[in-house]
């Protein structure tokens, strides 16, 4: 069985050297962040992601959690493991100094959270959820309200949920019934939400659910939902836990993967209402939801870089130990370890080369949110908040749609061991799975994408991240190696691709949404995969010039262009094809009618 | 009291150890490198007699390259109070290192010194001891329990025939074996606060000690691979092998 190790040197390559640590902690508020201090972090964070979440992933994965009496267990070993995260401060990372949090910036929080996800996704869920709910509550909350819940939450002695969905209310929120009756200072909640993550659990004291619900004459639709804070236990004015309120874990669901994280129906209101606090204004709850989405989605697609790194891991641990068959070409000698055989290799460059360009775009989107927050020129904020507006989506709905690929190739070298669960390659592939779908399917990312980020503003900041990305031929041009030359090509053609697809949208989605939306997923993994290759070619590049320094790590930064090349000529050429789908294929999409299914 | 606590930087256990391909010893270039593991138990050591009241002051010695402040940092995370690192780039062998440390507990004057039985690189065993014998301090070597009294320790050290008991006279140099704790996960607001602590960096010149290696290395070669086993049919013929062909017995 091999075990996870954090890929640090991918990490800190990406993260110094690609991305860009030092643009981030120039910034104001970020002055004793510098690369040591993030290699300790990441040090650390690694050892215990090893020691304490790896072990517990299979075990969740075959125990699962657990529901008697309205009480939900997790699996053996996570209440502990969640007090020592708790205990070891990980939970208040990225959180606000003022209640107990370190304020790391994301390009710090993102790659520790992409090693506690590939130690153990099912786990990660619950203080990524709690995380939603402090950004949503440090936004949106009333002075008290922060005062009353942020430090706990924070710390993590309080988890956090998000209540959106409702059996009839999916990816239309529109339609959620919870009502929610004013009664003093406070509301009563009564309706059904399901699908909530970690919805009860034995790990934390206690559990606060951010819920969305309507008023007795607020208007139908989406502009009619407004947001509760719904605490498991209420809060006393001293801080202390006072009532079970009246909120439920009445089933948990059967799941195709993430096992060990609970997935619950909860029942508000069964006897006198539970005892909701109304966040911000009336009416406005979807708009707060957002912050919390948009910030789960990049969550979410760090958790799809993350299961395919681990099913990576998984596969090579396989391929170098497993003896089958000779060299190819050879009659005689040695077995050797499939490693050898083309076909594998090229499945293993195959998910490497992939794993290390979504890190790459989800590292530079976490770059551009940090800018977006704390750079000190308004134009420049406004600049990344662009971007990271049309990253977010792309991050979301590519790294995790490549992920379940990814996990699927990891089961494909273990050939019919990867089949059987007992390998242990499966469970990547079934936690991938969800990835694709919660937080907003990839067609509401891909919706989101082509309609509110690149069709709203014409294409322009699409375009701006277009021109960098042709920027990036001259300097190849003038790396001037042998390698490059191929790879600026390739290049080329995809981004030629990329800006026609655009161009195509920007023009298509006024006349015709319908058509649009019908190639909006190919466009955003037309997005990812030339982000992507752009990123690649210049790690590649990057990797060039260092070795040229006889002290750098020749093997890390040899590997390095490899990849790229690799990813230039095996994956890139993917986007033509995907330009191609976007440009002409809309048509064919509805040629048929509904009824002629 | 003040404890000294000694921490060596080496390569990370989990790492494939590979030798050099001129053979003149292993690579560490890029390699990942952490706290000796018997180090660290050293410094939990010195925290829970902190965090008991018995320790006033933790101070934390490492001797070797520049790096070796990120290790020192990390046993400030865990607790340690400062840092004091003895900066040279030469191999540093278990006599110089021995030197060393005695002229910092001369300039320190702890009540204590802990140090990790061995280091897992070269597996020396003999800093501590050494240390003890310069100093003319009492010692107790692979310790797994200490209670400090006063002016005196009573400690468990794990012996070749199982447990012995040694009360011993302060100040004293102790090892750790590896059942003495657990150490604990380094805290993130800890990593944090390590940052700031005060990290001292002295040369062994201004010491006065020579490091010059007094051992030379030969070569530094691979284990040979092990070759195919062979199933023997009884005990007999297995101590006929052991007897003849491994001629072990």
């Amino acid at each position: 069985m091999s075990t996870y190790t954090a890929p640090l040197k991918d990490m800190q390559f990406v993260i110094r050297e690609l991305v860009g640590l030092e643009e981030v902690t120039a910034l104001p508020g970020w002055g004793e962040v510098n690369a040591e201090l993030v290699d300790a972090v990441l040090g650390e964070a690694a050892k215990f992601a090893q020691e304490v979440l790896d072990p517990l992933n299979r075990s969740g994965d075959q125990q699962g959690a657990r529901l008697a009496d309205g009480k939900v267990t997790a699996p053996d070993g996570f209440a502990q493991a969640y007090q020592q995260f708790v205990a070891a401060g990980w939970n208040g990372l990225g959180g606000q100094t003022a209640y107990g949090g370190q304020g790391l910036p994301h390009i710090v929080s993102m790659p520790v959270q992409e090693i506690w996800n590939s130690a153990n996704m099912a786990f990660c869920l619950c203080p990524m959820l709690t995380s939603g709910v402090v950004e949503a509550m440090r936004v949106h909350g009333s002075p008290e309200q922060q005062q009353q819940y942020l430090a706990k939450l924070t710390s993590g002695e309080w988890a956090g949920t998000m209540n959106l969905t409702e059996p009839q209310a999916g990816s239309d929120l529109s339609a959620v019934r919870t009502r929610a009756t004013p009664e003093g200072d406070h509301y009563r909640l009564r309706g059904t939400k399901i699908f909530i993550t970690w919805g009860e659990q034995d790990m934390s004291e206690n559990i606060v659910h951010l819920v969305l619900a309507r008023t007795p004459d607020a208007p139908e639709g989406v502009k009619g939902i407004s947001l509760f804070i719904v605490p498991k236990f209420l809060v006393n004015p001293d801080g202390t836990l006072g009532e079970r309120n009246d909120v439920k874990c009445v089933s948990i669901e059967h799941k195709l993967g993430i096992h060990a994280s609970p997935t619950c129906v909860l029942s508000y209101g069964e006897g006198k209402g539970a005892i909701g606090y109304l966040v911000g204004e009336e009416n406005r709850g979807l708009e707060y939801m957002f912050t919390m989405m948009n910030h789960a989605r990049l969550g979410v697609g760090v958790e799809g870089v993350a299961v395919a790194e681990r099913a990576y891991q998984h596969a090579l641990d396989y391929a170098k130990t497993r003896v089958q068959g000779r060299e190819i070409g050879q009659r005689s000698g040695d077995r050797v370890t499939i490693i050898h055989h083309p076909d594998v290799r090229r499945m293993l460059m195959m998910m490497r080369a992939q794993i290390e360009a979504m890190r790459a775009l989800s590292y530079l989107a976490a770059a551009a949110l940090d800018k977006s927050k704390h750079h000190p020129d308004e134009r420049e904020r406004g600049r990344q908040q662009a971007l990271i507006d049309l990253l977010t989506p792309i991050v979301k709905g590519w790294c995790t749609e490549q992920a379940v690929e990814i996990a699927s190739t990891g089961i494909q070298v273990h050939g019919g061991m990867g089949f059987v669960e007992e390998t242990g390659a499966a469970q990547y592939l079934r936690d991938a799975r969800i990835t694709t779908i919660y937080e907003g399917t990839t067609g509401i990312q891909a919706n989101d994408l082509v309609g509110r980020k690149v069709a709203f503003e014409k294409g322009a900041t699409a375009l701006a991240v277009i021109e960098d990305m042709r920027r990036l031929d001259a300097r190849l041009a003038q790396a001037g190696a042998a390698e490059f030359t191929a790879m600026r090509e390739s290049l080329k053609e995809a981004v030629d691709g990329l800006e026609q697809a655009t161009r195509w949208l920007v023009e298509t989605y006024p006349k015709n949404a319908k058509a649009a939306a019908g190639v909006s997923v190919p466009y955003l993994k037309l997005f990812g995969t030339v982000a992507g290759g752009w990123l690649m070619a210049r790690a590649g590049m990057l990797a060039h010039e260092k070795l040229s320094d006889p002290e750098a790590d020749h093997e890390f930064y040899k590997a390095k262009v490899a990849t790229a090349r690799f990813y230039s000529e095996h994956v890139l050429p993917n986007a033509l094809l995907l330009a191609r789908e976007v440009s002409s294929g809309a048509d064919s999409v509805l040629a048929l009618d509904a009824a002629d299914f | 009291m003040k404890v000294l606590v000694t921490v060596k930087r080496v390569i990370d256990p989990y790492v494939k150890v590979r030798v050099k391909s001129d053979g003149s010893g292993v690579e560490t270039a890029n390699v990942k490198m952490t706290m000796n593991p018997f180090c660290e138990i050293a410094v939990e050591q010195a925290v829970r007699m902190k965090e008991a009241g018995v320790v006033s002051e933790i101070v934390v010695v490492s001797i070797g390259v520049q790096q070796c402040q990120e290790t020192l940092r990390t046993a400030m995370a865990m607790g340690a109070d400062r840092g004091i690192l003895v900066e040279t780039g030469a191999d540093v062998q278990p006599l110089a290192v021995a030197k060393v440390l005695k002229q910092i507990v001369e300039k320190e004057q702890p009540k204590l010194v802990i140090m990790g039985k061995q280091a897992i690189d070269d597996d020396s065993n003999q800093c501590g001891q050494t240390l003890a014998a310069l100093l003319n301090w009492p010692q107790a070597a692979f310790t797994s329990n200490i209670v400090v009294n006063g002016d005196s320790a009573d400690v468990t050290r794990e012996i070749d025939g199982g447990l012995e008991k040694l009360t011993l006279k302060l100040p004293a140099v102790m090892t750790t074996d590896l059942r003495l704790n657990e150490p604990r996960y380094v805290t993130l607001p800890n990593i944090m606060k390590a940052k700031k602590k005060p990290l001292e960096v002295v040369k062994p010149d201004a010491l006065g000690v020579d490091v010059t290696p007094r051992l030379k290395v030969l070569k530094v070669q691979e284990p040979p691979k092990r070759s195919t086993g062979v199933k023997v049919a009884d005990v007999a013929e297995l101590v006929a092998k052991l007897k003849n062909e491994a001629r072990v017995i």
